[in-house]
């Protein structure tokens, strides 16, 4: 056990472990100390100098967040001093931002404005120095708007691209007055190496990085009579979304969610899931294929290990920093990709319904997968695939605005086809869970047997750790699978890029003996990606981590092999996973970015 | 008309005022002076705890500017089990009006070069770094042959450590400790939480200590004449002599050793040009002594404490000026990651600006004034606190001068 200190905040006595910050301790006594840069997934910044307080035998105020307890520290978080100075450094924040909180997308959640309305900060006391600065807004990608007059400068975003992501897209430039937020050559996000995964709008506490957002675009195809409006909505958005809309997380809204969709007017409500499930089709028998060239055929020029190519934002990740790897990509496109070049054409046919006049809507956890949409191969249907991303925060948004009494829904199921899922399906929102999906079916297909996990739950690739490693033996195999007999498969999971990215240099060195590799761009998977409720953290995110599981195991089908549309649609239109039509519609190509 | 009061001393230029290799004699002694590095060969066969109390006991205190007691730090930083230790002369010499590091870096290198080796015998540390302010590349060649030599001198006496220089940047928030570290890393300079203090998690987290050019000088005189000797100089709180850099309205501005604890109207006496109506101590950071005050203020610990920079104004000056470039270079020097120094450096600026064109009233300098007291508490560094030395001390004093 670590020593224990005892300290005494606002007359309180609180004992804590040595090490703990005076933000932590005070936490503990139930003292809300306010901050702006601190992040609890990110490193301390101590930047902001907001969560200033005193400490009795100190000549300075003292952040409580940067700041480990001592014994017998007697600490004042509420005196003269410290309301002064955490007013006197709030009055400067906004004397240095475009406070235009009305007209500002973060209105209503920003903390910014939450302390100015806290410290009631009504007088203007200082000079408005924005005019003296040349702020500009970057709209140019299509995922991220970046207005750096709202910028408070925490290098919030900057810890996050560096310490979760190690990406560094962004980083901090100039020094003094000048100081900013900026990217390599002050280029726009959307030419840099950024990958849109929107960890740092996440995690920006103001209106200075926000996703571009379609809700209008969206509201305009739900009023156009002519057009037929389809909505995708992924796993991840159901086990999060009711945060934004009054309830604690972890809590599941599915039933609710397809209810208030269908309420906004949008005419198809249907399951991403389902696209997840043929994703592990295609995945399954690409992973298998790849095993026996290598196996059998003896071709060298194979590329193993394997990797997931679900995350849009982990492609990009790839395409700039290990393009050499490329070819070890899944040819799967994510299933949004899927989805929107079946709404436009499977879809479409099945409901005789013109494709030029479908709108292909999608919700995601995630801002990259509103790059993913735009991006030129994705226009296998003959139309834009995924017409709109939405994120979670977004369709709440839209919720709100339609007026809508979230709590009172009736819940609803999802609309067909393409609207049936499986418990398989569900757990791709959080990391590992494409891993065991993909493994529940594999297996079963290479032995004839379930996975030999209790109750089809591959603990060991579940959870929060950043890399995981889990090895299946396959034993008992059928006999056109007999190569694969006694084989040791050998899978990596990780999730955050700075995972990511310990994986790849393994790989990318040889030293690897992996088979299949998932990688998820976010932090816990898309349960804690970038367009999810704000804010995320350890604790948020193990909440819907534990939803998601729990969903999984509600659901009455756990595999994805077993989806009953999925053998329909292989009957139908698909003919066989890798067939034609697959390769045409479902398989993708990538870009090697830094040519 | 020199003053009782006023002792020039020569602690930190005398004995050896040569660079010059040739007088560097194997086994380490300077042959104009045989016991130069005689000093550096006792000094290893004594106990580190020893020297370290000897420092302790001499009452020697920072002359970066923080004067912090220099033998405290040092027993920090040896009380670390730690293998990996680094010794930090910072010599990134910033602060507007201060040239002294300069003159010690380039007239007695060698003995800068010896206190830092004691440190690294006191605290155990094997590597020790010059950081020198980019302004002074033209200096890299002499100092490097001066140390190439010096090294060779401490293998002679079989003393195992490695001195390199390297390079600033150029930001004036690079002096600050932590920010010179993570500069040296080759991270942005930015200056750090602390705790951790250096002596705990310093140059690349591991135990540092870093000091000022003179502060190593000055270590090496006391072990030359002892500490005893040492004490002779200054005042209780303010031990030793100071290389003071003398600019601004003087007929004769310069570099001069004089002993702590002098009386500010002594040394206008010496330096002023008979129609100083302000002295600025400390440099930008420093504070603005009014001329009805020379006489009650002393120069050092117990008074005012300065990193060397003494700035003379005579009437013909506007201290509205002189305050309005110290702004703008901060606003400028400041890192600017954290509020209170980069934007309440912006708002002093154009705060006294709108003052002195009517745009607000003189009330409003009472305004900016609580508002440096509020930086100078929260600031994350010495840059930002110290911003309020000048501004107040200039504004309360020359009120007028910043209305009219
Ligand atoms: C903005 C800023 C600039 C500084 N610049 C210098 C410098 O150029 N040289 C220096 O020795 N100390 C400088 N310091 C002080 C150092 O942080 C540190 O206190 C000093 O190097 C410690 O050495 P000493 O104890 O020997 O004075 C600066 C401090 C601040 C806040
Ligand atoms: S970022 Fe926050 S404080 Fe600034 S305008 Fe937007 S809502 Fe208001
Ligand atoms: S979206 Fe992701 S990659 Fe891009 S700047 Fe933000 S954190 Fe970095
Ligand atoms: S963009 Fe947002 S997160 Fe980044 S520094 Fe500015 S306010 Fe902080
Ligand atoms: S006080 Fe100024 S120089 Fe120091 S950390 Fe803050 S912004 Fe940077
Ligand atoms: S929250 Fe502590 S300094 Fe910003």
């Amino acid at each position: 056990m670590k020593e224990m200190i005892n300290l005494k905040i606002d007359d309180i006595n609180v004992s804590v472990e040595a090490g703990t910050t005076i933000l932590e301790a005070a936490k503990k006594a139930n003292v809300r100390i306010p901050t702006l840069c601190y992040h609890p997934d990110l490193c301390i910044a101590g930047n902001c100098r907001i969560c200033m307080v005193e400490v009795e035998g100190s000549l300075t105020l003292t952040a409580a967040c940067a700041m480990p307890v001592s014994e017998n520290m007697v600490i004042h978080t509420n005196s003269l001093k410290v309301r002064t100075a955490r007013k006197h450094n709030i009055e400067l924040l906004l004397s240095e931002h475009n406070s235009e909180c009305t007209k500002c997308y973060k209105n209503g959640n920003c903390e910014l404005q939450d302390l100015a309305a806290e410290y009631k900060i009504t007088n203007e006391t200082f000079i408005d120095l924005v005019p003296f600065h040349n702020y500009t807004i970057d709209h140019y990608s299509p995922a991220i708007i970046k207005d750096d007059s709202k910028c408070i400068r925490c290098q919030r975003c900057v810890r996050t691209c560096e310490e979760l992501q190690s990406v560094s897209a962004l980083g901090v430039a100039y020094k003094g007055e000048h100081m900013k937020i900026s990217t390599f050559m002050e280029k726009s996000m959307f030419d840099v190496v950024c990958t849109n995964c929107g960890q740092c709008v996440n995690r920006c506490p103001v209106g200075a990085l926000v996703e571009k957002n379609y809700i209008d675009q969206v509201w305009d195809a739900i009023y156009d009579p002519s057009k037929h409006v389809v909505l995708q909505t992924a796993p991840a958005v159901r086990i999060a979304l009711g945060e934004d809309l009054g309830y604690d997380p972890g809590e599941i809204v599915t039933g609710k969610m397809v209810a208030a969709i269908k309420k906004l007017g949008i005419d198809s409500v249907l399951d991403t899931d389902f696209t997840a499930d043929l994703t592990i089709m295609e995945e399954g028998t690409e992973l298998l294929t790849r095993l026996k060239k290598a196996l059998v055929d003896k071709d060298s020029s194979v590329a193993l290990p394997m990797m997931t190519s679900c995350s849009p934002g982990w492609i990009k990740f790839i395409e700039h920093q290990f393009p050499q790897l490329l070819p070890n990509l899944s040819t799967c496109k994510s299933p949004q990709q899927m989805f929107g070049a079946l709404a436009k054409t499977y879809y479409a046919q099945k409901r005789n319904i013109d494709p030029a006049d479908i709108v292909s809507v999608s919700v995601m956890p995630c801002t990259a997968k509103k790059f993913e949409a735009d991006r030129p191969e994705m226009r296998s249907s003959g139309y834009k695939d995924v017409d709109y991303v939405l994120t979670t925060r977004e369709l709440a948004v839209m919720i709100k605005q339609a007026g809508i009494d979230f709590e009172s829904l009736k819940e609803e199921k999802y609309d067909s086809i393409m609207g049936q899922s499986t418990g398989a399906a569900v757990i791709f929102g959080a990391t590992g869970g494409v891993m065991e999906a993909a493994l529940r079916t594999a297996y079963e297909l290479v032995t004839g047997r379930e996975v030999p996990f209790d109750g089809l739950n591959i603990t060991p690739v579940r959870g929060m750790e950043g890399v995981k490693e889990a090895s299946v033996k396959i034993e008992g195999t059928l006999p056109e699978w007999k190569f694969l007999e006694g084989a040791i498969l050998n899978t990596a999971i990780a999730h955050g890029l700075v995972n990511a990215k310990k994986v790849m240099e393994l790989v990318d060195s040889g030293k690897a003996n992996y088979h299949f590799i998932e990688i998820m761009a976010c932090p816990g998977g898309c349960l804690g990606g970038g367009g999810q409720p704000i804010p995320t953290n350890m604790e948020i995110r193990m909440k819907r981590n534990k939803a998601i599981y729990q969903e999984d195991a509600g659901m009455p089908i756990r595999k994805s092999h077993e989806n009953p549309e999925i053998a329909l649609i292989y009957k139908e239109f698909l003919e066989k996973p890798l067939g034609h039509t697959s390769h045409k519609l479902l398989h993708t190509t990538y870009i090697d970015r830094t040519k | 008309m020199s003053s009782q009061n006023l002792k020039k001393t020569d602690m930190i230029f005398g004995l050896c005022h040569t660079t010059d290799v040739e007088h560097l004699l194997p086994g380490g002694v300077c042959k104009t002076n045989e016991e130069k590095f005689v000093v550096l060969e006792e000094v290893i066969k004594k106990d580190p705890q020893d020297i370290i109390d000897d420092i302790i006991e001499s009452g020697l205190k920072g002359r970066g500017g923080a004067g912090f007691p220099t033998g405290l730090k040092w027993k920090f930083a040896s009380l670390s089990p730690e293998k990996e230790k680094y010794v930090i002369c910072n010599a990134d010499e910033g602060e507007p009006g201060t040239f002294k590091d300069r003159d010690i870096l380039l007239k007695v290198p060698a003995k800068v070069f010896a206190g830092m080796t004691m440190c690294g015998y006191c605290i155990n540390a094997k590597k020790g770094y010059l950081y020198l302010r980019g302004e002074y590349k033209f200096m890299l060649p002499e100092l490097r042959k001066v140390l190439d030599s010096f090294h060779e001198v401490i293998k002679k006496i079989g003393y195992d450590f490695h001195i390199d220089i390297l390079l600033g940047s150029g930001a004036y928030v690079c002096g600050e400790e932590t920010a010179l570290m993570e500069s040296m890393e080759g991270h942005r300079g930015e200056a750090r939480n602390k705790p951790p203090y250096p002596t705990v998690e310093g140059f690349r987290n591991k135990p540092t200590v870093i000091n000022n050019v003179e502060t190593f000088v000055n270590v090496t005189m006391i072990q030359k004449f002892g500490v005893a000797e040492f004490k002779k100089l200054g005042t209780q709180d303010s031990r030793g002599s100071k290389v003071f850099s003398v600019s601004g309205d003087t007929p004769k501005p310069g570099v001069y050793e004089l002993e702590l604890g002098m009386k500010l109207s002594d040394f206008v006496d010496e330096y002023g040009d008979g129609d100083t109506k302000a002295v600025q101590v400390g440099g930008a950071s420093g504070f603005c002594v009014p001329r009805k005050k020379f006489n009650e203020t002393i120069i050092g610990f117990e008074g005012i404490p300065t990193g060397g920079s003494m700035m003379l104004f005579n009437s013909s000056r506007s201290m509205y000026n002189v305050l309005t470039n110290y702004l703008e270079f901060f606003a400028e020097e400041s890192c600017g990651q954290c509020t209170p120094c980069r934007v309440g450096c912006q708002q002093l600026i154009r705060g006294i600006r709108a003052v002195k064109c009517g745009q607000k009233s003189p009330d409003y300098l009472d305004a900016l004034l609580k508002l440096t007291a509020s930086m100078k508490l929260t600031a994350k560094c010495g840059l930002g606190q110290s911003v309020a030395n000048s501004f107040s001390s200039i504004v309360s004093n020359f009120t007028e001068e910043m209305i009219y």
